[in-house]
């Protein structure tokens, strides 16, 4: 995913000078071409999280179009304040974007993970949440990011996630994308897991289920009319996300549920509310954390055997 | 060195005693704090937009514009008093300050009214957002200056410094920094809570040409101004000496009651007779 973003970003800046690209000192190997061919499009402001927030706010002031970048806690949390009162009060045209989702770090530990960057973001005013599932997603959100002049957030996976799709799907901030069409349940999955749901559904249909799968880029503003949609749909609803249960994905969607009419089986499966004492890869995090292929088809058996029997 | 002639020495201190009543009548009205570090730098302001910045108060955001961003914004008062003077809106609009319903924010809100540049508030903001503004100045060598007001307790703040390496580092020498230097924060002298000295040396450390003033002297306000930007492969800093409280209610002047307690209906009698034009 950050290759294709910082891909994505050059062709984009090549085109318009007044795209700059702030780093907090990370993006090695992955932002050498933009370095080299747009110098002076480029700003590392060393690892300074803060000043990297208040500068964008500046040059957005002045008419320019930053994008500061750093690993998901870093960029988020570090200089959640300025992300605040510098970058949303003002409701100015400056992009944050994250690498790292979840348990992309997860051998580094729990100071490297990205789970708690939504939840704290989604309350702000003005800010548009983008978590885009696989690199077309990222490629496709990160244009429709640039055409936007308002605060995004832009959450990205690491390296080395699978492509989704086989031809390129309409994309557009705010609709969420149905992969997979099914009446029994729907996982509604975002950023790193959304090719979990699809796998999921795989093993699902050699249980005779079909899943519904959804790929909810954007998770500010939510897409009501898809979750109301899917509840209308099938008779259980999953949110799957590599972040904390509180506050993000599944948070979101359930705010819409409960205060609809929809009666429906509904589980948020995500990162556990605990600083981890384990490490080890994204899988072994995953696992976990109860959100493996088969954890989470477990999951959502038991909640169609409770449909079945009602 | 340039003379200024008393004539408009003795006009700019008029206008600083004005724009003192309107702060004083502002806290007065809305029982407000933070009157103190209002009335500590309106020597600096008031001879920033009546003498040295280059402003458009009936365009106030032509692109040619000196840009202030306020950093101390909780004094915001003072500013408010100084552009309704220099004629960016009108003087009835300082009634409305902390307000039900009225138009300024004790915290300057970007827009809210014509000239302010920025929202702030939480200090340590105010230099970050000020080293983007100047950058986005040496991109497009405009010839603009960006002027900073910082508080001597938002020194306290690592962001401050971050953005003062960062100043540094790229020569920012559009960017000038005037730290109102009252020497009194939230609960006491700055010397005991957390001490800056030798305050000069850490910026110039940092990469910064600095200045130390009194900053209450117009004469000495414009002449250092004047020679802006000190070095031309260097941020500039002023670091103006002043005196919380200075000019309002005598028991808070250089107190650190200053900053909290507006004038009883007495003392506002008082101290709005002593301040006359």
């Amino acid at each position: 995913m950050r290759n294709t973003f910082a891909k994505s970003l050059l062709t984009i800046a090549k085109k318009d000078k007044r795209v700059l690209l702030l780093t907090a000192d990370l993006g090695y190997s992955a932002f050498e071409d933009f370095i080299k061919e747009l110098p002076n499009q480029f700003i590392n402001v060393g690892i300074a999280e803060q000043n990297m927030a208040g500068v964008a706010a500046g040059l957005a002031i002045e008419g320019y179009k930053p994008v500061i970048y750093s690993i998901v806690p870093f960029t988020t949390m570090r200089n959640f304040e300025q992300i605040r009162n510098d970058i949303c009060y003002q409701n100015l045209n400056v992009k944050i974007v994250g690498v790292g989702a979840g348990y992309s770090y997860g051998p580094y530990g729990h100071t490297h993970h990205g789970l708690e960057d939504i939840g704290i973001l989604r309350t702000l005013p003005n800010m548009t949440i983008l978590a885009p599932g696989d690199p077309t997603e990222v490629r496709l959100a990160t244009m429709s990011m640039m055409r936007s002049n308002t605060p995004t957030y832009l959450r990205l996976g690491k390296a080395g996630e699978r492509v989704l799709y086989d031809k390129t799907p309409h994309f557009s901030i705010g609709k969420g994308i149905v992969l997979h069409e099914g009446s029994d349940a729907t996982i509604i999955a975002t950023s790193t897991l959304v090719s979990r749901a699809i796998e999921v559904a795989t093993e699902m249909v050699k249980r005779k289920y079909s899943i519904r799968v959804i790929s909810m880029h954007t998770i500010k503003p939510i897409d009501k009319a898809l979750i109301l949609e899917s509840s209308r749909k099938t008779r259980v609803i999953v949110t799957l996300e590599e972040h904390s249960i509180i506050g993000g994905l599944g948070s979101a969607v359930a705010e819409v549920l409960a205060e609809s009419q929809a009666c429906i089986q509904f589980l948020r499966l995500g990162a556990l509310d605990h600083f981890t004492k384990s490490i080890g890869l994204q899988d072994y995090m995953r696992e976990k954390n109860g959100l493996s292929i088969r954890q989470v088809s477990s999951q959502i058996l038991k909640l169609l055997s409770k449909v079945q029997h009602s | 060195m340039v003379q200024i002639s008393p004539k408009i020495i003795v006009n700019l201190q008029r206008k600083a005693v004005i724009v003192r009543r309107h702060i004083l009548t502002m806290s007065h009205r809305a029982k407000s704090a933070h009157t103190g570090g209002a009335l500590s730098c309106v020597e600096i302001l008031v001879a920033l937009y009546f003498k040295i910045m280059r402003v458009f108060p009936k365009d106030p955001y032509n692109d040619k514009r000196d840009r202030l961003i306020f950093s101390k914004a909780h004094d915001a008062k003072a500013l408010y008093a100084v552009l309704a003077e220099r004629g960016f809106f009108e003087k009835k609009i300082l009634k409305g300050y902390e307000v039900n319903d009225g138009k300024l924010a004790g915290h300057t809100i970007r827009h809210e009214v014509p000239g302010i540049e920025a929202s702030a508030g939480s200090l340590g903001h105010g230099l970050p957002i000020a080293c983007g503004v100047a950058y986005a100045g040496k991109l497009q060598k405009k010839k603009h200056k960006v002027f900073v007001i910082l508080s001597d307790g938002e020194c306290d703040e690592g962001s401050t410094w971050e953005a003062a390496l960062f100043a540094g580092h790229h020569k920012l020498s559009n960017l000038v920094v005037v730290v109102d230097y009252n020497k009194l924060q939230g609960f006491g002298y700055t010397k005991d809570i957390l001490d800056l000295e030798p305050f000069i040396d850490k910026w110039r450390a940092f990469g910064w040409d600095t200045r130390e003033i009194n900053g209450h002297d117009f004469s000495k306000i414009i002449h250092t101004c004047g020679e802006i930007p000190f070095d031309i492969t260097k941020p500039s800093i002023i670091i103006a000496h002043t005196i919380k409280g200075k000019g309002g209610v005598e028991k808070h002047v250089n107190q650190v009651s200053s900053q909290y307690k507006p004038p009883t209906d007495e003392e506002y009698v008082e101290v709005m007779k002593s301040l006359h034009v």
